[in-house]
């Protein structure tokens, strides 16, 4: 249950926001999860829920948006879905691929009032 | 938490104990006062950016003023601040990577190792793949060419690292409490807890789960992931971003394989679809069987 972990960072990050914009309360918190992340979006949900009590993030909005997993094939250079690792090229069907999204762990935006 | 009195207020829930050495709480604090009775208390890390109560079962209430502090930090590293006006109100466009923290402290053991020729390697695995096991083989053999020193992770108990203790490496053990990962501030933490000294191997066991630790780098030069031929040979599928974030991985217990439907060259294929760098040795931890390749590999990051 990393996501407890994460969660905690996204807590701590919002209020370390908070003190330098001296803001009181945040609205809403947009976050990206990449597919590819290790990050399982309903238990982020889950520990959020649980972890924001008595903190700035208490009332706020949270808004998730999953990144699809990508890769490119270093063989032909198509890029294409990979909500798994190891999918293989579709067009030249090579494993010889480099992920280059859905690994993202990020918050996006902070809405204060 | 602490295993000696149960409380839990050591950084998180996270305590550091070296073995025949007594409760040692990195803020040290007394234990004078009954459990028996039911008490709340709540107190501030400030620094740590975390606050906790716990309960025990009366009530009485202490402050721990001596480590109340607070520190305003902002950090907003690599990040873009821009706002705009919104229906939601102000919005500021932050792209903080959440995991920042941890990997910044990451960066900053890493240069300490670095600097101190310390070779750091972070095992990982299953819990009962056998990570023990391979490490008091390893040293036992090794102890004579290699300076060892151990950090372990577990969530409870002192077992591992009494046993490594027993192979007369110094080692320190972390108990996690709730947590299900080492992290890079507890390796921090240990490192200078344990005196780690220059030109030397540290391993550090992490906590046994092959999902967590995946996302937390503790700094280390090496990531090795370990399975056991009791495992199922799909493991480097089920859990890919362990095996897409190692550099070595082990496959052990390979005395054990005339009994069990283990395919080693399945198992390597699905690791390899994960990660193409991947470099293997099979060996059995227990019989000694090919610890050599691996023995060798470890004198030459040592070289």
């Amino acid at each position: 249950m990393h996501e407890l972990s994460i969660a905690t960072s996204i807590i701590e990050i919002a209020e370390d926001f908070a003190r330098t914009h001296q803001a009181e309360k945040i609205s809403r918190i947009e976050i990206e999860v990449g597919q590819l992340s290790g990050i399982v979006n309903e238990s982020l949900v889950f520990a959020l829920e649980l972890a924001v009590k008595n903190t700035v993030l208490e009332s706020a909005e949270v808004v998730i948006t999953e990144i699809p997993g990508k890769s490119i094939c270093r063989a032909c250079k198509h890029e294409f879905d990979n909500p798994d690792w190891y999918t293989p090229c579709p067009e030249c069907q090579s494993m010889n691929t480099e992920i280059i999204g859905g690994k993202e762990l990020q918050i996006k935006s902070i809405f204060t009032g | 938490m602490c295993d000696t009195c149960g409380c839990s207020d050591t950084n998180g829930g996270v305590a550091y104990h070296k073995p025949g050495e007594e409760h040692a709480h990195e803020n040290p604090h007394t234990h004078d006062h009954e459990h028996h009775y039911e008490h709340e208390h709540e107190h501030e890390h400030g620094q740590e950016h975390h606050s906790h109560t716990h309960d025990h079962a009366y009530s009485h209430e202490h402050n721990h003023d001596a480590h109340t502090h607070s520190h305003d930090h902002s950090h907003e590293h690599g990040s873009h601040t821009r706002e705009h006006d919104h229906p939601h109100g102000k919005e500021f466009k932050i792209e903080h990577d959440i995991l920042d923290k941890n990997n910044m402290l990451a960066e900053r053991n890493r240069g300490y190792f670095e600097a101190k020729n310390i070779h750091a390697i972070n095992l990982v695995s299953s819990p009962g793949s056998g990570k023990t096991t391979l490490l008091e083989k390893t040293i036992s053999d090794l102890k004579t060419d290699i300076s060892f020193f151990v950090i372990e992770g577990d969530q409870q108990t002192m077992n591992d690292a009494n046993r490594i203790n027993a192979t007369g490496a110094p080692v320190i053990q972390i108990n996690t409490g709730s947590g299900c990962h080492l992290d890079a501030e507890m390796i921090n933490k240990a490192v200078k807890q344990l005196e780690v000294k220059e030109h030397s191997l540290l391993m550090i066991e992490n906590v046994g789960n092959l999902v967590c630790p995946a996302l937390f780098d503790l700094g280390e030069s090496h990531r090795v992931v370990v399975i056991s031929v009791t495992e199922g040979e799909d493991k480097p599928l089920k859990y890919p971003n362990m095996f897409s974030t190692s550099d070595i991985c082990i496959i052990n217990k390979t005395d054990l394989l005339p009994y069990v439907d283990f395919n080693v060259e399945k198992a390597k294929e699905y690791a390899l679809r994960i990660n193409h760098h991947l470099q293997f040795f099979e060996l059995s931890a227990k019989t000694g069987q090919g610890m050599d390749a691996w023995y060798a590999w470890l004198k030459k990051k040592m070289e």
